[in-house]
Parts: C-alpha cells; structure tokens; sequence
C-alpha cells in the first residue's frame, strides 16, 4: 500500500502533474495547518490531517507521507514543523511549505511527531483521496485501490466527488468499488450494504474477494449477499486461473513440439531411435551461447540480434553432427533399430563428456534480448516476451518443415525413400544421401530448440537428458511418422501437464501423464494418428 | 528330483560357470576371513564388497539378458526392478535399525520423524519380518512386471515401443521415489543400516556372508535361467525373438511365453537388488534413472547377448572398467563407455563371447538369427 501511496506520490511531483481541484493555498495559509500536526495529541493530529487534506493542496500528500515515515519532527524552542533528515549526529531540517533549507539542529532541540495506527489510517484514507483527484487514470485507479483496502468510512466523500468527475469507466468501476468497501465498513443501513456487495462483485478482483471474505460469515442478508458475490468471483477467478494455465501448456506445448519435431523426422520418417537427440539440442544450445559471447566480445551493438544470427549457426552445427553420425554409425545399423538405440546412447554420452570437457561442467549464461524480456498482461493472464516468442518460433519451425516435407525436392525424395527405399533406389534416387541429408534436418531442427531452450533452461551438458524422454513421448503419443500427429501430440501433453499441475502438483502430474501414455499405447500401439498400410508392418 | 533336472540341464560351460561361482562362495570369504592381511591371498574387505557387488550386477545382467538375449524384448527399464528389490530390502533394513536412529524412535524411521510424520504409512508394516521383506523382494518387482507385461504383450506392444515404454516406467519410478510424501525417503532413499537378521551389517563376518550369498544366488539363477532356455519353452522364446508372427500362427500363445520369462527376469533383478541394497549401504531414487538400465543392457552386449556366460563376463568387465577409470582417469570414463555402445554394436553383435568362441573354432557363428529377430520387430526402413 505504501508503495502504492508511493506511485501516486511520486506521479504528481515528478511529471508534474497538478491535480485536477488542487490550487496551491497560500503559504501563509498552509504553514499553520502543518505546524498543528506537531501541537500535540492524536485527536489533534487526526484533526489537522482532516483539515490539511481539506485543502486539497499538492504538497499535502509529500507532507503526511513523510509524517507516516516518521520524518516530520517539530523544533522544541518555537514548535515549528519540519522535514528532518539524518545528517550524521544531527538533523538537515526542510521546511516542509516552502522547501527552504532550515540548517542542522542537534537531535536534542527535536522532538518526533508520533504516530500511531490511527493516525497511518487518517494518513492513508487523505493521501488516497488527495490522489483520487490526480489527472493521470492510473493514479487514480491506485488511489482508489489503497481506498478499498483501508476500507475507511471517512473517504466516503472524497470518493463521492471523484466519482462524480470520473470519466474513465474502469477507473470509476474502481472507485465505486472502494466507496462499497468503505460503506460496508460503516454502520450504514443493511439494504445500503447489500447494494454495496454487487457493487465490490461487479469490480471482482483478487482484494475484492479477500475483502468479502471477511463479511461471508456475517448474519442475515449482509452474510448471503457476501457469500453469494464471493461464489461469483470466485468461479470468475476460476475461469482466468485455467485461462492463465491454458497459456502455460500452450508454452510447454511449443518446447516439447521444438524438442520432438526433430525427433519426428529421424524416429517417425526414417524409423532410426537417435537417442543422441537431446545431445543435438544441446549442441544448439551451446552453439547460441558461443555465437553470443563472440558478439559480446567483438560487436556488443548487436547483441539484441544475436539470437537471430545464433539460429543459423546452431542449425548447421547440430546438421553436421547430425550427418556425421549418420555416415559413420547409423547407417549400418538400418533396420536393426535396438542396435541403433544403443549406438546413439553411446553417442550421446560422448558428446556430453566432450561439452563437459570443452565448456566445463557448470551452467552457461545465455542472455536475452532486449525484445525477449519483459511480460505484458491479458486480463489477468501475465504473458512473457520470451514465451509468447517460443510459441511462435515452434510454429514457424513446424510449418516451415511441413513445407520442406511437401513442397521441395529433398522432401519428395525423403518420402519416397520413407515409403519404398528399393523402388526409390530404382528410379534413381541416390538413397545414402537422402538418408544422411533426412538425418541431418531432423537434427538441425534440433539444434534450432537449442537456441530457443537456451533462453527458459540452464545450459549444461545435461540439458539434453531432460527433453529426450518427453520427446519419445510426443512422437509415439502423437503417431510415429505423423508431423501433425507431432503437433496435436505435444500440445496436448503441454496443457494436459499443466492442467493437473494446480491439482496433483509438479511431479505427481508428470507421473500420472506418464502413466497415462503408457496405458494409452497399450490400447493403440501405434499412437494417435497411426499411419495405415503396408508400410507399417514392413 | 528338481535339483537332478537342474544340474543336468546345464551344458560344459555352464557347469563350468555355476562350479567357480560356488568355488568363490567358498575362498573369497575364506581369503577375507583366514588368510592374515600380510599374506598375498588376502582379500581386503573393499574388494570383498566390490566383488559382492559386481555378482549382483552380474545377475541383473542375467536376467537382461534372458528377456533380450532369447526373447527379444529390449528392457529399458530393468533397472526399475533392480531397484524395487532394493527398496523392499532397504525398508527392512530400515526397521531393524529400531531405536538406535538419530531421533531414537522405536517404530519410525529416522526420516518420517523428520517430515514429522506420526505413524507408519500402510506399505512399511510388515517389513520388521525377515520372510515377509524378503517375499516382497520378489513380489513387488514380480507382480509390477506381471501387471506391465500382460498390458504390454496382449495389446502387442513389441520392438521400440516396448523399449520407451519400459523406459517411461522407470521414469515415471524415478520422479515418484524422488517425492518426499511417498515415504520412500525421497532423496536421501534409505540408508544408515545397521543389522542384518541380527549380524552388524558393516562386520566382515556379514560381508563375507553377503559376498557368499550373492555368488550363490547367481549360480542359482544361472542354473535357472539355464533350465528355461534349454528346455522345450526356451526353444519357443528363440522362436519368438526370431519370428513372432510365425510363431503365433504355428498356435503358439506368444504372450503367454513372453509374459512367463518377463516376470521370471523382474523377480531375479529384484533379487540382484535386494543383495546390492546391503552391500552398498544405500538405496536411492537414483537406481531408477533410465541411464542406470540402459548401462545394464550395455553389460549383456559387451558380453555377448544370447548367451547365459556373456552378461557375466560383461557386467563384471564393465564395471571393473568403470571403478578403475573413475579412479584414475574420471573424465576419460563416459568417453570410454560411449566407445563401448558404440564399438560393440557396429563391430561386435555377439560381445566377448562371440570373440572367443570365433577364436576357438576360427569362423564366426552365424549371427543371422538376431538380425532377423529385430528386423522383425521393426520399421519399414
């Protein structure tokens, strides 16, 4: 609240912003109002509060937030008002009216105005109504939150005019939703009351409910009112929470569907178990964090495109590997698949040692750009940069390989290879090509995660290990040799994860998901959208 | 009658193997125990525990090899057997600590106290007994892969699948252990141990008696495992890696077989672990972790899958290797064994043994038989 009171404060000083009743009073005018702050006594106190927030002058709100802090101190020998400030063993005092220096003065000739918890809740509820006038929306609007949160009786008239000078509908909702709270705080009529409650249910944010919480157990139509308007925001809240979670799973869908598009070319098109796969998205990972410490180093301007520049770089280091291994270990093992597992596990394991070895073995910082950070709110969904990027690389990737796949050469010639690799032979298709050119774009596409899972996960040798179970999973989940099935697959994983997250926490939901798929591919073997034919059994 | 069968259903080789199996029960306990520490035959009690526990790898590796080897069936997952033997026995171990735990509860163990729980949770009764832990030694890990495989083998789940599908078990096991409130120790597992049906547990008495049993208990299972794959119904599951659907339409209930030497393989890894788990002094999630079986798989094949010798000579070469390189050369090790998937996969399709018997009788037994099983199980590539 403090903060809050601090915004508004800080609004109206620093751009200047006049308040929209606000005249500056006289100074001759003010300096008495704010030397009966130090005359003595709460009730004084709280009477001079009432009458300094009168005024409606601008310095006000400084004057009792100072008076809240405890920097308001008052000169023994003429009772005159000051702010005091710590300046070694003595005070720098300003004069809170004008803002002249009024010199040091030792702590002994100074006395603290007190303050206790009524006179922070006058100060609060004036501060809040001086602020309510503010011609910025967003002031205002947190005025009248700090408002309804102090829940006082005595802002009933200050709200009463904002109100009434409110233009913005969402700043007034605000407004009459704090001079609800305050209603209902005081001793007004039970049918005013009740009015109040559909008033704090129209506004129905979190504060909101919090606040009816405390009036769900009263008695009578009060109580029922109370418990009904919470019910209702409630199930409203409800709504933006799986709204909220929603989102979460589409971003968790995007990374498992960038970790396992790869995996669906080399496992679903060509039937090779790379269990070295995660180890490609490693090495993209890894090659992102080199290109940006080059760039760091030798042109720190570009270090907003760094991430641009990392995709091809990374694309083509995991490609290359991707073809090595291919040429030099997998292409004996075709049509021996357990074979292949175990190959490639072998590899993986060397690749990881050989990062470890060059890199060492702690994390690696990959920064963001400027344009990745950052988050944005959608209703009351809180969006970051990051992911909504993620969500979109995933798709560009996916619908860029769908079109690789259907619309070039190598993609006709990657299917038919797929379909028939004897008749494709024989109609010349240079196969052993095809085949290390198909490895080395599953693998590609994931060094191209790499660089967007550098930018959510810790980059170390193991990153790989995390992402090549739930990737198998996709794939087999979604139909092996299915792109689409891919797609449909993890973002289905992704919000089916995230969706019993809330209720089963983190690490149950994983297992029961788990558990699910294993069960799932008991009933259809072949996953979701299984490819139908010969083929298949071949 | 059973143990005549038995023994004669051993080859050369075998009664080879099962006889220096006993023969170590007998003088590597006896090098420990009786031969003064000066004399050049002693066996520290390191390398007593060492031994003990590269035998119960090696029965892992046994039975591995008897889904692999002559079923066809890749684990992927067996470590998660392994594992549940070893928690079975870790929990007995645990309630036989009694009072003399950090927080000296009778009843509860020391990490309950901690998480502040008040009675023992439903699952831990029992495991006080002796026979009761050492039932669930194999029913758990049993009943686990009974339940797995009659899902997996009706619905035919074969080849690849089958592989990530049993990793996905030990994945999921592994997440599951790792939770504090499924009062398995999350973490830390179980450890502390102090007795074994009444003998200090850390006495080279009880060592030399572990060692022993874990010698005794693979040359059990390898005459076992023996038994299965010369008899009529070890015929079938060759038949069955090689050609199953030839084998289903000769009238054969395949998954009927697969079901059988499926669960006989969980119950013998259960065993392996509820030896390793007293040895080692600790059981944690960390025996779940995929990569913990797929080393395991990698013992069989540096050996020489198919045959009842090769996964013991693998699991124990292997992790020779492994102790040894970890000692001296600790980055070199993942090198090393990456090498080794990779070599032994592209160059030796029958391991060690494959190397030896080509030594002896100078020409290569034909490995075709395996090429075929898993061309079989396979893609359309």
């Amino acid at each position: 609240m403090s903060f809050l009171r601090l915004l508004a404060i800080w609004a109206i000083l620093i751009l200047g912003l006049q308040p929209a009743l606000a005249d500056r009073i006289a100074d001759a005018d003010l300096a008495p109002r704010v030397a009966a702050l130090g005359s003595g006594g709460f009730d004084a106190a709280e009477q001079a509060i009432a009458d300094l927030a009168g005024t409606g002058d601008d310095r006000v709100p400084t004057i009792l937030d100072r008076l809240g802090e405890g920097e308001l101190m008052v000169r023994k020998t003429d009772g005159a008002v000051f702010f005091a400030e710590k300046a070694g063993k003595d005070f720098r005092l300003t004069d809170p009216v004008t803002g002249a220096d009024a010199g040091l003065a030792p702590k002994a000739t100074l006395e603290k105005v007190k303050v206790n918890n009524r006179i922070r809740r006058a100060i609060a509820s004036a501060v809040g109504a001086l602020t309510l006038m503010s011609s910025d929306p967003v002031v205002r609007r947190s005025a009248a939150e700090a408002v309804m949160k102090s829940a006082d009786a005595a802002a009933i008239p200050a709200l009463d005019k904002a109100i009434a000078a409110e233009t913005v509908a969402d700043v007034r909702a605000a407004m009459m939703a704090a001079r609800a709270t305050a209603l209902l705080a005081s001793d007004a009529p039970e049918a005013d009351k009740v009015a109040s409650i559909a008033a704090i249910a129209d506004f129905g944010s979190r504060d909101a409910l919090g606040f009816l919480s405390g009036y769900t157990t009263a008695d009578g139509a009060v109580g029922e009112a109370a418990r009904k308007a919470a019910a209702a925001i409630e199930s409203r809240l409800m709504l933006w929470d799986i709204g909220q979670n929603l989102w979460y799973g589409l971003s968790l869908g995007s990374v498992l569907l960038l970790a396992a598009i790869g995996l669906a070319i080399t496992f679903g098109v060509m039937g090779v178990i790379n269990m070295a796969h995660g180890e490609m998205v490693m090495l993209g990972a890894y090659a992102t964090f080199t290109v940006q410490e080059a760039i760091r180093t030798f042109w720190p301007d570009l270090f907003d495109y760094s991430l641009l520049i990392a995709l091809p770089a990374a694309f083509l280091t995991a490609a290359l590997a991707g073809i090595l291994i291919e040429r030099s270990i997998i292409r004996w093992l075709y049509g021996r698949p357990l074979e292949t597992l175990l190959a490639t596990w072998g590899v993986s394991l060397i690749l990881q040692q050989a990062v470890r070895s060059l890199y060492g073995a702690n994390n690696r910082e990959v920064g963001n750009p400027s344009w990745m950070s950052g988050s944005f709110a959608l209703g009351d969904i809180q969006v970051t940069w990051t992911r909504l990027w993620i969500i979109l690389f995933a798709l560009a990737v996916f619908l860029t390989l769908i079109a690789v796949l259907k619309r070039t050469r190598l993609g006709l010639e990657m299917r038919a290879v797929t379909q028939n690799r004897q008749m494709a032979a024989a109609v010349g298709i240079r196969t052993p090509l095809v085949d290390a050119l198909t490895f080395g774009l599953g693998s590609g596409i994931a060094g191209l995660a790499g660089v967007a899972l550098s930018q959510i996960d810790n980059v170390s040798p193991n990153l790989g290990r995390g992402y090549i179970i739930d990737s198998f999973m996709v794939v087999v989940f979604g139909g092996v040799g299915n792109l689409w099935g891919t797609l449909v697959g993890a973002l289905t994983l992704g919000v089916a994860n995230k969706l019993l997250e809330p209720y089963a926490g983190a690490v149950l939901g994983k297992i029961i998901l788990l558990v699910a798929i294993i069960l799932f591919i008991q009933k259809r073997p072949r996953g979701l959208f299984a490819l139908k034919g010969r083929a298949v059994e071949a | 009658m059973i143990t005549s069968f038995l023994i004669n259903s051993l080859d050369r080789r075998g009664r080879f193997v099962v006889g220096l199996l006993v023969l170590l029960a007998l003088l590597v306990p006896a090098g420990n125990l009786l031969v003064p520490e000066a004399n050049a035959f002693h066996v520290s009690t390191y390398q007593l525990t060492l031994c003990g526990k590269y035998l119960t790898y090696a029965l892992l590796a046994l039975s591995v090899d008897l889904v692999w080897g002559y079923c066809g069936i890749l684990s992927l997952g067996h470590g998660a057997f392994f594992a549940l033997g070893g928690y079975a026995m870790g929990m007995y171990l645990m309630r036989q600590i009694g009072a003399r735990g950090v927080y000296a509860d009778p009843v509860l163990p020391d990490f309950m106290v901690f998480l502040n729980w008040k009675e023992l949770p439903w699952f831990w009764h029992g495991f006080d007994m002796a026979w009761y832990a050492f039932l669930m030694v194999m029913l758990v890990p049993g009943v686990l892969a009974f339940l797995f495989g009659w899902l997996s083998f009706r619905s035919r789940v074969t080849g690849v699948y089958l592989s990530i599908i049993t990793q996905a078990l030990t994945y999921a096991l592994l997440l599951a252990f790792f939770r504090n409130d499924m009062g398995f120790g999350g973490n830390n597992g179980l450890t502390d141990f102090k007795d074994i049906l009444g003998f200090p547990i850390q006495a080279p008495g009880t060592r030399a008696a572990l060692f022993a049993a874990s010698a005794l208990m693979l040359a059990l299972g390898f005459v076992v495992a023996s038994a299965v794959v010369r008899s009529k119904l070890g015929k079938v599951l060759v038949a069955i890696r090689d050609a199953e659907s030839r084998t289903r339409f000769i009238g054969y209930r395949v998954e009927h077989y697969k079901l059988f030497v499926w669960t006989l393989s969980a119950v013998m890894a259960g065993i392996a672990g509820a030896l390793y788990v007293p040895q080692v002094g600790i059981i944690n999630p960390s025996e779940f972790d995929p990569a913990a079986s797929i080393e395991a798989v990698i013992w069989v094949a540096v050996g020489g899958r198919g045959t009842l010798i090769g996964p013991l000579i693998g699991a124990v070469a292997v992790n020779f290797g492994k102790t040894w390189f970890t000692g001296v050369l600790p980055e070199v090790w993942l090198y090393a064994l990456g090498a080794l998937f990779v070599v032994v996969t592209l160059f030796l399709p029958r391991g060690l043994v494959g190397l030896w018997d080509r030594a002896v009788t100078g020409r290569a037994k034909p490995v075709k038989d395996v090429d075929g099983s898993e061309r079989q199980a396979g893609e359309a590539a």
